[in-house]
C-alpha cells in the first residue's frame, strides 16, 4: 500500500481534461487506485468518481495504491501530476 | 394536410427535404427482468459496446470535418461509457433487485446526473448534459429506438427543434442537413448567425414549429421570406423548386463579381469584409469575394472547452487567418465575453442585468493576465498579415488608454524578446455604447478606428433588450437616434484621417447600405454569405444621391418614415 499527498496548483482545478489524463494513466495499471480530497474516497479509474469530488485549485489530494504494480502506477501518476497539475 | 407557419427569415435561400424533429425520445423503460441478470448483463455490454463504436466514429468524424477542440466531448462521452463506477452500479443493480439492464442503467445515471446537478459550480453542472446524454445514447441501443443525434444524419433532412445550441450546431453537417426551422430565435440569435455562416436556408422564431410538424412531414423552408410550408402538394413543391433553381442561378450570376472592385456607379469605393468566428470561416469569406474581415470574434477561442486558451494556440488561430486573407486587413476584436456569453471556467459573477454588466473590455482590464495572454498572441501574428486589433464595449477613454498601454507595453516586452511584429499595428474600438459614440471627436484623436457594432448600439441606445421579445419592436435600425450616432462616429473619424467600418447585421441589409453609404461609411462587414448581394447593390447606387437620401432621413421623425423613405429610393 502506498500513499502520496499533492497539492493542485492547475488555475481549473480538476476539471474535465486534467480529471481524464488521471483517470486515463491509473486505468493502465491492475492496482487498486484511489484519490481522496474532501474528506471522501473515489476510485481513480472512475472519471465520475474523481470529477465529482470537484477539487479546485488549492485542493489536497491524497492517492493511496495497493496492488502488484503499485510503484509503477504511482510513479506513473506522480508524473502526471507534475506535468502542469500540482505539485507533491 | 399542408400548413403554411410564418417565422422570422434568417438565412436565405430554399431548402426541399423531409423533416427531422431533434428532440429528446421518451424512452419508455421496464423495471422488472423476465429474462435474468446473465442476459440483461449481455444486453447492456453489448448496448454499451455499440454506443462505443458510435462515439469513436463520431470522434474521428468530427475531428476531421472540424477539429480536435469540437470533437473532444465525445472523448468525455467514451470515458463516461468505460466508468468502472457506473458499469459496477449497473451490474450490482441488476443483480440485487432483478431488474432490466435498461431500468438499472436508467437509475444509476439519474444518480450520478442528480449529483452533478447538485453541484454548485456551472461547469460541473454542465458534465450532467454529458452523462445524461452518453445514458441516453445506451438506453436508445437497449430499448432499440432510433437515435437521435445531429451528428447521426445519413440523409437530407430539414432540422426542426426548439433552439440550436453552439454545440448542436458544431455537429450539424452541411450535406445532410439542408435547412433548419426553430420556434425560438431572432437574426441575430446564434443560430440565425450560424446559418448565415454555414450558408443553409433557416427560418426561426415559428414558435411552435416542433409541435406543428411531425418526423418524416416534408417541408420547405423558405429563407428569403421567412416562411415553412408543411406537407405542400406537388404543384407548390414544383414551384418552389422552379424558386429555388432561380434563387441558386442569380446566386451563380452574383459569383462573377467575385474579384470586381467594390465601387458606386459613380466611382465611390469602399470595402466589403465578412465577419467569421473562428478559422474554418474563411472558405467562406474567400469564396464571396470579401476584401478583408471586418470582425473576428475571438470568443469561439475560448469557448466549448474547460480551460483558457494557451498563447501558443491563440498565436496560432492568429496567424492562420491572416495567412489565409494574404494581406487584406483583418480585425480582430478581442475577448467579448460576459453578458449572455459565459466562461465556466472562469467563474463569473452572475449578474441581474448582464449586459451592462462585467464583460467585454470591463472583465479583460480586471483579468490583466488573461488579457496579456491575448494581446501577446495578436502582436506576435500581426508580422504575418494585415492584423488590427479591436477592444470591445468601450464606455470611456480610460479604458481605450489602459488597453492600448497593455499594447504598448507587452510590444516593448515582445521586441526585447527578439520577436518580430508589425510596429504600425493599427487599435480600434467598437462604438456599441452611446456615450463613446456621442464623443467621438474625442476618441478619433487616439484610436486609428471605428467599428460601429450595430446589434448592441441598438439594444443600448433605445434601452431594450435583444432577448425580451415584449420589447423587440424597439429593436429600430433606422431609428433616427441611431443614424445620427452613426453620422456623429463617422464624421468624427474622418476629421482625424481615420476610418469607420460597421460590423452588425445592419451592415449587410438593403435598406442600410444606401443610407451608410451616403453617410460615409467605409467598411462594410456582414455575414460572408451577404457580401455578393451588397456588391450588386453597390454597383448601381449613385454616392451623391445617397449622401441627399441619408440627410433626409436624418431629419426624419421615425424609423417607419425613414424606411419608407429608403425603400421608395431603391425601387
Amino acid at each position: 500500500m502506498l500513499e502520496k499527498t499533492f497539492t493542485i496548483t492547475a488555475d481549473t482545478g480538476l476539471h474535465a481534461r486534467p480529471a481524464t489524463q488521471l483517470v486515463h494513466k491509473a486505468s493502465q495499471f491492475s492496482s487498486e487506485i484511489e484519490m481522496e480530497a474532501k474528506g471522501k474516497k473515489v476510485n481513480l479509474k472512475s472519471i465520475m468518481g474523481v470529477m465529482s469530488l470537484g477539487v479546485g485549485k488549492g485542493g489536497e489530494i491524497k492517492i493511496l495504491i495497493s496492488g502488484n504494480d503499485e510503484e509503477e502506477a504511482m510513479n506513473a501518476i506522480t508524473a502526471t501530476i507534475h506535468e502542469g497539475l500540482g505539485e507533491s | 394536410m399542408s400548413s403554411v407557419i410564418k417565422g422570422i427569415a434568417a438565412s436565405n435561400g430554399i431548402a426541399i427535404a423531409k423533416a427531422f424533429v431533434y428532440e429528446e425520445v421518451s424512452l419508455e423503460i421496464i423495471q422488472n427482468s423476465t429474462e435474468g441478470a446473465e442476459v440483461e448483463k449481455a444486453n447492456f455490454e453489448r448496448a454499451t459496446k455499440t454506443s462505443k463504436q458510435e462515439l469513436e466514429a463520431l470522434k474521428t468524424k468530427t475531428e476531421e470535418q472540424q477539429g480536435k477542440e469540437n470533437a473532444e466531448i465525445f472523448s468525455a462521452h467514451l470515458l463516461v461509457l468505460e466508468d468502472p463506477e457506473l458499469v459496477g452500479a449497473v451490474h450490482t443493480k441488476i443483480d440485487a433487485d432483478n431488474v432490466t439492464a435498461a431500468y438499472a442503467l436508467n437509475e444509476t445515471a439519474a444518480m450520478f446526473i442528480s449529483m452533478f446537478e447538485s453541484m454548485d459550480n456551472d461547469y460541473m453542472r454542465e458534465r450532467a448534459a454529458d452523462i445524461k446524454d452518453v445514458s441516453q445514447r445506451v438506453l436508445r441501443h437497449l430499448l432499440g429506438v432510433k437515435s437521435a443525434s445531429l451528428a447521426d444524419l445519413d440523409q437530407e433532412t430539414i432540422v426542426i427543434a426548439e433552439d440550436l445550441t453552439p454545440s448542436d450546431t458544431a455537429q450539424l453537417n452541411k450535406e445532410f442537413a439542408l435547412g433548419f426551422a426553430t420556434d425560438i430565435g431572432g437574426r441575430t440569435s446564434h443560430s440565425a448567425i450560424m446559418a448565415r455562416s454555414l450558408e443553409i436556408p433557416a427560418v426561426v422564431g415559428l414558435t411552435n414549429v416542433t409541435t406543428d410538424v411531425n418526423d418524416g412531414d416534408l417541408l420547405i423552408v423558405d429563407g428569403i421570406n421567412g416562411e415553412v410550408l408543411v406537407n405542400p402538394d406537388e404543384a407548390t413543391v414544383e414551384r418552389y423548386k422552379e424558386k429555388r433553381a432561380a434563387f441558386l442561378d442569380e446566386q451563380e450570376k452574383r459569383k462573377r463579381l467575385i474579384n470586381e472592385p467594390s465601387i458606386s456607379k459613380d466611382g465611390k469605393t469602399v470595402e466589403l469584409a465578412a465577419n467569421i468566428g473562428s478559422v474554418k470561416d474563411i472558405d467562406g469569406v474567400l469564396n464571396n469575394g470579401a476584401e478583408g474581415v471586418g470582425l473576428y470574434r475571438t470568443e469561439f477561442l475560448y469557448m466549448e472547452r474547460d480551460q483558457l486558451p494557451t498563447e501558443e494556440e491563440q498565436f496560432d488561430a492568429y496567424r492562420a487567418v491572416v495567412e489565409k486573407l494574404e494581406g487584406k486587413p483583418v480585425v480582430i476584436r478581442t475577448l467579448d465575453i460576459g453578458g449572455d456569453k459565459e466562461l465556466p471556467y472562469l467563474d463569473l459573477p452572475s449578474e441581474l442585468n448582464p449586459f451592462l454588466g462585467f464583460r467585454a473590455i470591463r472583465l479583460c482590464l480586471e483579468n490583466e493576465a488573461l488579457f496579456r495572454t491575448q494581446l501577446r498572441a495578436l502582436i506576435r501574428a500581426s508580422a504575418y498579415g494585415n492584423l488590427k486589433v479591436m477592444f470591445p464595449m468601450v464606455a470611456t477613454l480610460e479604458e481605450f488608454r489602459a488597453a492600448k498601454a497593455l499594447i504598448v507595453e507587452e510590444q516593448e516586452k515582445l521586441k526585447t524578446e527578439g520577436v518580430s511584429f508589425d510596429e504600425n499595428m493599427e487599435v480600434g474600438i467598437m462604438v456599441e455604447i452611446p456615450s463613446t459614440a456621442v464623443i467621438a471627436k474625442q476618441f478619433a484623436k487616439e484610436v486609428d478606428f471605428f467599428s460601429i457594432g450595430t446589434n448592441d448600439l441598438i439594444q443600448y441606445t433605445l434601452a431594450a433588450d435583444r432577448m425580451s421579445e415584449k420589447v423587440s419592436y424597439l429593436y429600430q435600425p433606422y431609428h433616427p437616434a441611431i443614424l445620427q450616432l452613426v453620422k456623429n462616429v463617422i464624421d468624427a473619424s474622418h476629421a482625424e484621417g481615420k476610418w469607420t467600418g460597421m460590423c452588425g447585421e445592419m451592415a449587410g441589409e438593403q435598406t442600410a447600405i444606401p443610407l451608410l453609404l451616403g453617410l460615409g461609411l467605409d467598411e462594410f462587414s456582414m455575414s460572408a454569405s451577404s457580401v455578393l448581394q451588397a456588391r450588386e447593390q453597390l454597383l448601381a447606387l449613385d454616392s451623391k444621391e445617397c449622401e441627399a437620401l441619408a440627410t433626409r432621413a436624418l431629419t426624419c421623425t421615425t424609423q417607419e418614415e425613414v424606411a419608407a423613405l429608403v425603400n421608395e429610393a431603391i425601387r
